[in-house]
């Protein structure tokens, strides 16, 4: 089941099935692909879907990326993109 | 050829691969983008071509890949070509008419890798899909549809728009809505080819756009993301040019059958550019010492009013081959621009579209093609500035 509202943050983001995430060597980042286009990532972002595959909730991947850049308070950004990419349809959500 | 770094440094990759496998097709729309001449082009690169274009223009960075053509399910070995570029990275999306989709052959194209296909209509009804395409193509697309969606791929259902289907635009976005694409292409004609020829049949009338405009709005605030409507620029009623491939030579690479490399599948008919060919060079070569890549890249070429415009980083000039197909010169001010000396043209096409056309609908056919090239008269057909 799935569940695309933005409000969904209790349940498990991932990458929804009509796009692509993949490394692209040439332009040095993470691209999202999808029929006929193309959204190149800034690094957070790409660090941020790389996680999103919906068996990891918000709060995980936000532990795993302080824990992987040696950083804290990353909450509130995370949660930020992840409702920018909910909207654009880029994320969809899967009940836990 | 030789390589000047600091030039090279400022040349962005070709992340857009487009490949027209071939000019072969069983419809015979009057807007069809291919050449005029195309019957003349019969010399198709060969599946070993192929692969060694996809594999260089990957390396290069292209990632992005169409399958187009003609027909591309014409190529017996389409499914080979997408096994190839699944294999190197690439997104793929066949670009079809949905003529010789079958079951065997969207699980084989499943099976290589596919990711993407657009599906072509005419129009959200029989008569007039039938009647534009000169084939009973209307049933045999719906089909299609289900077979796409069946298999579960995405669709961009594509539909060209011009003065016959543009009162139906309400129709078509149901059409795209019953068959469960994801992406509805409403294209603009784009006047070119074969849609140049025909244009005092295609053109609409600025009602019926700004009709179509607020339907397409209207539709686009209720559907939301499940149907994405692309509505494409017409820039002949915008007043300023399109941002045509993104900039000549930055992002879109377009190999034609033969293997001529262009900046956009329109550009062949440009004179003195001597593209160059995947038979006798790379795509490096191609993309980064060709001077015909070369030709319009940066701002240097630009004349005014373009020169010192504002908006020349938007639009860089607008479009070549619409400059050169409406003006004769190819490195004028696109035209659509209302601020080009020659933007009286564009508003003339939309006036003789008020008028009853004086020649009869042209269908793209290989007869067609050869009666054009037979009479000499297709630089005349193509230019405006010759005599009617």
């Amino acid at each position: 089941m799935t569940d695309s509202t933005p409000t969904a943050n209790s349940g498990l983001p991932r990458v929804a099935p009509l796009y692509r995430l993949q490394w692209e060597e040439v332009q040095q980042a993470h691209v999202l692909l999808f029929p006929e286009g193309m959204v190149k990532l800034n690094a957070s972002a790409g660090q941020i879907l790389l996680r999103c595959d919906g068996m990891k909730s918000t709060a995980t991947i936000v532990a795993e990326l302080e824990n992987a850049f040696a950083t804290t308070g990353l909450g509130a950004d995370v949660k930020a993109f992840l409702e920018f990419a909910t909207d654009k349809g880029w994320v969809e959500w899967l009940d836990r | 050829m030789s390589a000047n770094p600091a030039a090279s440094a400022a040349i962005t990759p070709p992340l857009w691969l487009v490949a027209e496998l071939t000019y072969t097709c069983p419809l015979h729309c009057p807007f069809c983008s291919n050449p005029l001449d195309f019957a003349a082009q019969n010399d198709e690169l060969s599946t070993a071509d192929w692969i060694r274009v996809l594999k260089e223009a990957r390396a290069l960075g292209a990632v992005q890949l169409g399958f187009s053509g003609g027909e591309p399910l014409t190529r017996k070995d389409l499914e080979v070509l997408v096994a190839e570029a699944h294999g190197l990275g690439y997104y793929t999306n066949l670009i079809t008419s949905g003529a010789g989709l079958n079951e065997a052959r969207i699980r084989s194209l499943k099976e290589a890798g596919l990711d993407h296909i657009q599906l072509s209509f005419q129009d959200s009804t029989r008569e007039v899909n039938d009647f534009l395409s000169s084939t009973r193509t209307f049933d045999l697309k719906r089909r299609a549809a289900e077979l796409i969606k069946s298999h579960g791929f995405p669709m961009v259902m594509n539909c060209v728009i011009h003065r016959l289907n543009i009162d139906h635009v309400e129709r078509i976005i149901d059409l795209a809505l019953e068959i469960g694409a994801e992406y509805l292409e409403l294209a603009n004609t784009q006047y070119y080819g074969w849609a140049l020829l025909n244009r005092d049949h295609l053109i609409p009338s600025r009602a019926q756009l700004e009709r179509a405009e607020a339907v397409v709005a209207a539709r686009r605030a209720t559907i939301g993301n499940r149907l994405r409507l692309l509505f494409v620029v017409p820039d002949y009623f915008e007043g300023r040019p399109k941002r045509c491939m993104n900039g000549w030579g930055t992002t879109i690479l377009c190999v034609s059958p033969d293997g001529t490399a262009l900046p956009c599948q329109a550009a062949r008919m440009l004179p003195n550019l001597a593209f160059p060919s995947v038979r006798s060079s790379s795509v490096r070569e191609i993309w980064f010492d060709s001077p015909a890549f070369n030709r319009f890249r940066g701002e240097a070429w630009m004349p005014e009013p373009c020169r010192s415009c504002p908006e020349r980083t938007t639009d860089f000039g607008g479009c070549r081959c619409q400059a050169y197909l409406l003006t004769g010169d190819i490195g004028a001010t696109d035209p659509a621009c209302d601020k080009s000396p020659h933007h009286d043209v564009v508003l003339a096409a939309i006036a003789a579209g008020e008028r009853v056309p004086e020649r009869p609908l042209l269908f793209r056919s290989p007869d067609n093609s050869r009666r054009i090239m037979q009479a000499s008269g297709l630089r005349a057909l193509e230019s405006p500035r010759s005599p009617r």
